[in-house]
This record gives structure tokens, sequence and C-alpha cells, in this order.
């Protein structure tokens, strides 16, 4: 069953276009991640989900109900959406049982069976025992426990999630990431979740939906968007993703398979099946390795050696084109340094299709 | 499924709007109206006699003089006050800052009153002193130097306030930095700080100038017996002599008011925009050490609060505590039967004060609803029409309170439609001024407490299923309440104290405390005018200590008087 439905969605500010023509279809009970560059449009089709901004065309139906058109939004309060806030908006006058209550009780529902249910929300992520704290007296994790606690009480269709590991430290938000996940699980709630960072989208969602200007580029699963990105930005973002030019592109023996030249040399890469390839080739460091003769790879320059622990990062340029920087990991017993001159083979590639 | 009800959120605003329409916009326009074109059609030939008439052209010219002259004053002392306080290393800070700007909580005409006594021939404290002033000769203060003084030290307080805020913003690595390029401390202060807080010192200017103009219990108490017309007492005289008859040629010299007034202000906005000095980073704490001069700068602070604070209030309380002005304070003199007088046997004083109690009161309860909501809008929800309702307020605040009581007079004399009577003499109109005249004073404080909460507050209530009246109940009040009280303590003083609004309004059965010293003190009841100056003088410093008792909770800067 579709939940969230959102179709041909446009909004502009001022003359800018901030959101234009988004479509895309969320499943009940699936974890998807709008992920985008700050400015990307992102937060505003979070709000325009909520009912806080109005369309300016298309439309959107939460749970087969249409909520936003051009001439019509329905306000927040009768959508029942749950958010988590970025800051996590807890009332700071109000406890933390209180908080997570509060939409029960503009429901309607009585004082005791709020009460137990609150605590049952405030039980799924671990934090029962505070139920009486004022906000003020919770660390940043907590809050953020209780944000989701607060959005789940209320039993919504939808949760909408905006950056919320953004204000928390880096261990905390590894630690939340599984909270995150865990809750997913459990509750089977149907999660939008808005991040500009790759990594922790890739770690959570089921479906990448990477915005870009204002347009949604790719809508896929995590290893698609990795593997078969369908643009040049896509392929930047995600992974610390290399562009390299690709030429005199064959069909190779099996299907899928290309053979493409690179700075001169041939490579056996992945291509789409149906399309016109394009002359872009999106490969990640860890595609790239340091060849054993010459023949095997292009050849380049080294500008830079980085120590990382487990492997070299070694920062390169191919030379056919010298302004072109490269990256790959080269495993720590390979002796490198700036100014040596390396062959570069590429284990794996795709082909990024051209623009239709 | 469009719904078509009218929302709450629609009728609270077409709300604000009309009571900002009627309280504020029409009564205005009515002014300019007749201040330019009272019989219908714009008449040059009756403004130009009017305005070049020698009584009113010297009035205008005095307004200007005693405002820009006491705006220098105020200037010089408000800045060297600020920049004493906030950098240098004084001990005593904040009982001083105390005593330098609780002037500014005084009502006029009673700090006139007190300096008349104090530097009268027959001064209660000169005496105790050793000092006299020569017998039958003119009151120093009933001149336009003593006017320029008197609003000069009024308002340095106000410019205190705009400046200090512009100096504690600086942050501390600009003097750093200019101290390690070596520049000396009055360097500093020359090429540095001033430059850096212009546009404070223009703001602060800018109210002074307001202020000063406007100032009726000032000019009145000191101009008219030194028949040293300006333009406010002239709209004074005009209709205590001439009645409403006079309403057109009142309409016009108030129309000119509110133009040098409006003029004034962009003047120094001007001056102070002229060059981007906005600057980046927190304040920090820049330490000048005075030094050996410390001890002589101190003691010139403290002896500068001792006669500009000190001495005239002595001689107030003195002076109500005599049965007749210029008697000698003793055991033998000592009397109460002024303040008895005053609280129990005058009927009128004791009226005046129950009516302004009354009106305050309700003024305070409506302000505060009306600025929660309009702080609402204005914060969350700013559109043209919320704008519009902003800048009538701020107009209506900004303009001089006699401009205001003469609009009043004229929107409000004719009968009202349905009700069929008028309010002119009444106290509503009173309370319409009030209302139109403080809103803007109410939003301050509330503006602050909204921008102090985040919007995502709201939202999420929203989100749980709240309505617009339901988010306000129970996020929004809770949350800006102690800014709103905030707003409720200022109003209720600058409503208690005031007299200019009022003093066109008031009639023989609806009188505010206000204008009763002027009138006590015209008709020679100076001991019994002391006596009711000491009483509200009492009432601030209650209303002061209650609002003191909450800071913690105020957002920063709510209480001005607060270091």
């Amino acid at each position: 069953m579709v939940a969230i439905d959102i179709d041909n969605a446009a909004k502009s500010y001022a003359g800018k276009r901030v959101l234009d023509g988004v479509s895309m279809r969320i499943d009940k009970g699936e974890f998807v991640a709008i992920l985008g560059p700050s400015g990307c449009g992102k937060t505003t089709l979070l709000r325009l989900l909520a009912g806080f901004e109005k369309l300016d065309d298309g439309s959107i139906a939460l749970g087969g109900v249409e909520v936003s058109n051009k001439h019509f939004t329905l306000p927040p309060e009768k959508r029942n959406v749950g958010i988590v806030f970025q800051n996590y908006a807890l009332w700071p006058h109000m406890s933390v049982g209180d908080n997570v209550g509060y939409a029960l009780k503009i429901a309607g529902v009585g004082s005791s069976e709020r009460k137990r249910k609150s605590l049952d929300a405030l039980d799924a992520v671990g934090m029962r025992d505070l139920s009486e704290r004022a906000p003020a007296d919770l660390s940043g994790g907590q809050r953020q426990r209780v944000a989701l606690a607060r959005c789940l009480a209320a039993n919504p269709s939808v949760m909408l999630l905006d950056e919320p590991l953004a204000n928390l430290d880096v261990h905390l938000r590894a630690s939340m990431e599984k909270e995150f996940l865990g809750f997913h699980k459990r509750t089977g709630a149907t999660m939008l979740y808005i991040t500009h960072d790759q990594s922790e989208a890739m770690a959570l969602a089921d479906r990448i939906a990477v915005m870009d200007k204002g347009r949604l580029v790719q809508f896929a699963r995590p290893h698609e968007l990795y593997r078969e990105p369908r643009d040049e930005m896509v392929a930047r973002f995600i992974g610390n993703g290399l562009i390299l030019p690709a030429s005199s592109i064959a069909a190779a023996s099996q299907p899928g398979q290309v053979m493409a030249e690179v700075f001169g040399t041939p490579h056996r890469v992945r291509a789409p099946l149906s399309g016109r390839a394009g002359a872009q080739l999106s490969v990640h460091p860890n595609d790239l390795a340091l060849a054993n003769d010459d023949g095997e790879g292009f050849s380049a320059t080294v500008e830079r050696v980085v120590y990382r622990g487990s492997h070299n990062q070694v920062d390169f340029h191919p030379d056919a084109m010298p302004e072109l920087s490269l990256t790959l990991h080269a495993p720590l017993d390979r002796a490198v340094a700036p100014g040596h001159a390396i062959s570069v083979r590429i284990d794996d590639g795709w082909v990024i299709p051209a623009a239709a | 499924m469009p719904a078509f009800s009218i929302s709450a959120k629609g009728l609270i605003l077409a709300g604000l709007a009309a009571f900002v329409a009627v309280l504020s916009l029409a009564p205005l326009l009515r002014l300019a109206l007749t201040g330019v074109a009272p019989d219908g059609f714009v008449d040059l030939q009756r403004l130009s006699d009017l305005l070049l008439k020698q009584r009113v052209f010297t009035a205008t010219l005095n307004s200007l003089y005693v405002a820009v002259a006491s705006t220098v004053l105020a200037l010089i002392v408000g800045v060297l006050a600020a920049v004493l306080t906030v950098y240098t290393d004084m001990r005593a800070k904040t009982a001083w800052v105390f005593g330098f700007v609780l002037p500014l909580m005084i009502p006029p005409q009673v700090t006139a009153l007190a300096w008349v006594q104090a530097f009268s021939p027959t001064s209660p404290v000169l005496g105790l002193l050793g000092l006299t002033l020569p017998q039958g000769a003119r009151h120093p203060l009933f001149s336009s130097y003593g006017i320029v003084l008197l609003l000069g030290l009024y308002n340095a307080p106000l410019v205190f306030l705009t400046v200090r805020a512009a100096l504690r913003r600086l942050p501390a690595n600009l003097v750093e930095a200019a101290r390690a390029a070596g520049a000396g401390g009055w360097r500093v202060f020359f090429t540095v700080l001033l430059p850096l807080a212009r546009a404070g010192i223009f703001a602060g200017a800018a109210l002074s100038f307001v202020s000063a103009i406007g100032n009726f219990g000032i000019q009145a108490m000191l101009g008219i017996p030194a028949r040293f017309p300006t333009l406010i007492t002239l709209i004074y005289q005009q209709l205590n002599s001439y009645g409403p008859d006079a309403l057109a040629d009142m309409a016009s010299l108030a129309l000119m008011l509110s133009l040098i007034t409006v003029a004034g202000i962009c003047f120094s906005g001007w001056l102070g925009r002229r060059k981007d000095a906005r600057v980046e980073g927190l304040g920090g704490a820049i330490q000048i050490d005075l030094g050996r001069w410390r001890p002589p700068v101190e003691a010139a602070c403290w002896v500068f609060l001792a006669t500009t604070l000190v001495l005239p209030l002595s001689a107030l309380v003195a002076t109500s505590l005599v049965t007749g002005f210029g008697q000698e304070l003793s055991l033998a003199t000592l009397t109460l039967a002024n303040y008895s007088n005053a609280l129990l046997h005058h009927a009128s004083i004791r009226e005046a004060f129950l009516t302004s109690l009354g009106l305050t009161t309700v003024a305070v309860i409506v302000l505060m609803v009306v600025a929660l909501f309009l702080g609402y809008f204005l914060s969350w929800q700013r559109s043209v029409e919320v704008r519009l309702i902003h800048m009538a307020a701020e107009l209506s605040y900004a303009l001089p309170g006699i401009v205001l009581g003469v609009a009043m007079i004229l929107f409000f004399l004719k009968p009202l439609p349905v009700l069929g009577f008028s309010i002119y003499g009444t106290v509503w109109i009173i309370l319409a001024a009030y209302l139109s005249n403080f809103l803007a004073l109410a939003l301050r404080p509330v503006l602050g407490g909204f921008a102090q909460i985040d919007r995502s507050l709201e939202e999420a209530s929203q989100v749980a299923g709240a309505g617009f009246l339901q988010r306000m109940r129970d996020i929004i009040v809770p949350l800006v309440a102690p800014a709103a009280f905030a707003s409720g303590i200022i109003v209720f003083m600058s409503a208690l104290n005031e007299i200019q609004v009022s003093i066109l309004l008031v009639s023989s059965s609806a009188r505010t405390i206000g204008p009763m010293i002027v009138f006590l003190e015209e008709g020679g009841s100076s001991t019994l005018a002391a006596a009711v100056g000491c009483l509200m003088i009492v009432i601030v410093l209650a209303l002061m200590l209650v609002a003191s008792g909450l800071s913690s909770r105020l957002p920063k800067g709510a209480l001005p008087w607060q270091n």
C-alpha cells in the first residue's frame, strides 16, 4: 500500500524554484532517506508533506487521501503526521511524559490511557524511568529519544525525521543510527528521513531519494546508487565517487558490460542495458588499483601519499589529463612517493547513461 | 474537500487590524486631513498664515532648539556613562546604573517639579548646603537653558541604554587588535570604539530627540512660567483658551510637530546608516584600567548623581513634608498632612489616582493580549497586512503624545455611530489613546520573547493536532508569559506616568494623575503637588521591585534599569 504519493510537486519562493516537478511513491513501512546537499529542496519537501507550506503545483496524498494540491492544503494539525525536528523541539515547560502524551491529550484520550500509552512509547526508546524529568535536564541523546517517543505516541501514519542526528556528536550518531534501525524494525512505521550525510542515508534507508537543485535525481536502493548512479551528481555525491572520461565504447562479450577506452587504455566496465551510454565513467577509490606492469593500466603521477592506517591514500593525476585529481587506496607494502610514475588499473566502473 | 469555515486565526488577524485601524490609523489620518484641509480642500493660504504667525514661528524654532540642544547634552552625558560602565573598572556599577536610569522611570513633570523646588530662592535643600539664590530674582530654570538642561538630563539614560547595548556587542578582539597595532587608550576610543558604536549613538540621538520634542511635562512646567513657547505648549494653550473651536489650528500645529519628529528620526537614521559598521563575533570583556584616575572618576560620577537625582528628589520630599512652600523643614514643621490630603481628603486627587490606576490596568490587560497575538503574527506569519499594523502601532508610539491627543479629539468628538454619544470628555477617550499610544511599547518585550523560542516548538504542537488557539494556550503563552509580563509592567509604569497623551483629553469628570501635578502647581499648591509626585515615585519604585524579582525569567534587556 502506498503511504506517501508525491506527484509532480513544485514550489517557488520569491520566484526561485526550490522544488521542480518531484514525484515519488513510498510504500507503507518503508524507510526512505531524502539525501542531498543543502539547498537541494529536501527540507521544503518535508515541510510540504507536513503541511507547513503550500504547493504551487502537483499534489501530495497520504495513505491514499489527497492532502495538498495547488488550491488546497490540509493544515498540519489534521494530517496525522509525526515529525522529529532537528532541534527536537521539546516543550521546555512540560515534563518528558507530558511532551510525549500531548498529541493524545489533543485527541481527547483519557488521562490513565494517555499515561499508559506515553509510558509505552518511552519504553520503546528506553526512557521509561525519565518520564517525570524536564527536557532541560536531559542529554542530547536522551532528548533525541524523547522526540522519537513523542512522535511514536501519536501513532502517525508517517514519521518525518528532519536531520535528527545533525546536532549529535560522532559517537552518539553511530549508536543512534542503530537505534533508528531497531526502532523502525519494531514499529514498522513509514519513515522519511531527511539528511545531507550520504553515509548515514546508506546505513539506514531501504531506498534513497537523491535530490539536487530542486529535482529528484535518482530514487533507488543504496547499492544501486553506489554501483549504477544515474548522473554525474549522484556519482560524485555517493562514496567519494570519481568521474573519468570514457571513449570508444564497444559492446563486450557479456550483456551489461562494455569495453571503454580511458586515457588511451581499454577497460572492461559495466554499462546500462538499455539507453545510450554517455562519455563518463563512474568509479570509486576502491575500484582503482596500482597495476603491476605498465600495459595493464593508464600512466599517472603521484601527487601526495596520506597514511590512513589500513592503507595509503594515494592522490595522483593521470598523465593524459594532469588537471584531473584522482584518489586510490594502495596496500601499505607498495612503496609510492610524490612524483613517482605509476600505472593505474580500473577494476570496476559504471558508464553513466547519457542525459535523455 | 476544501474547508470554507472562517479560521480562528483569520478572525484574530481581522480583529488586530480593526484595533489598529480604529485606534491609530483613522485618528492620525483624520489629523493629517484636518491639519492640511480642514474644510475639505487644501487651503495653503490658511496654512502659511498660521505657520508664519510670529508666535507659531517662534514656537517652532524654540521646539527645534530645545530638542536639538538637549539631544546634544543627552548624547554627551549618555555616551560618557555608557563608556564608563561598560569599559572601565569603576566600582559599584550596578548601583550607579540604577541611579542613573531611575529618572527615566519618574514622570517628567515630577522631575521638573523637583528641580524647580530644589533651585528656587526658597529651596528647602540649598539652604542646608549653605547656598542661597538671590531673593526675588527670576528662577534660573524658568528659561530656555533650564528646559534644555532638564530635557538633556532626562533623556541621557535613553542614549545610555542604546549606546551601552551597542558597545556590549563589540568584540573585544577589535580593541585588542588596535592595542596590538600600537594605539593607546584614547586613540582606541576615538578610532575604533566610537566609529563602531555610531549606529547605536545615532539611534540614541533619535530617541532623545523624539522624547525631548514631545516632552510636555518639562516644557510646560518650565516653559509656561518662562514665557518660552514651544509647539507643544502652544497646542495646549490653544485648547485651554479657545476649546475645540481651535481644533483646525491645533491639527496644523500637531502636524508640524509630527513632521519635525519624523524628520528627526529619518535624519539620525541616515547619519547612523551612512557607513556600514556591522561587526561579527561575540562581545567580550574589554576592561580599561583607570589606574590612579579611578577615585576621581568615581567621585565625579557620584557627585553627578547627587546633583541630578538626590538633590532635586530630596527637595521634593522636603516640600511634601511641610504645610507651605518655602517653610523650613524641621521637627516642628514636619507634617504628613499633604499625604493625607492627597490620599483621603482631596477628592479630585483621589479620583485621579483611581482613574489612572483603573485606566492603566485595563490598558495593560488589553495590550498584553493584543501584543501576544500581534507578536505571534509579526514573528512567525509576517505578511503585508501584519507589517502595516505594526507600522501604524509604531507611528502612534513615536509621535508626541499630544499629537495623538489632538487626533483622538478630532476622531472621537462626534457621537459614535450606532451608540449615539461622544466619548470625548470621558475616560474612554483616554483609554483609547493609551491603547493606541502604548501598543508598540507593549510589543517590544513580547517580540523579544518570541525571538527566544524556536518556531519548531509551535510546529511540533501543530503536528500533534493542536489548533491555533490551543497552541496559543498550551505552548506559546506559557513560553512568552515572562516577556508579556515585563511588557505589562513597562506599559503600566508608562501609562501611570504619562502626561502628554491625556493632557488634552482630561475633563472635570475624567482626570488622570499625570496632569494633576501641573494643575496643582499652576494652582499654587506646591506642597500638595510634591506629595503627589512622591507618591508616584513610590509606586514606580514598587513596580520596579516587582519586575526585578522576576528578572531571571525575563529575556535579557527586558528591564532597562538592570546592568
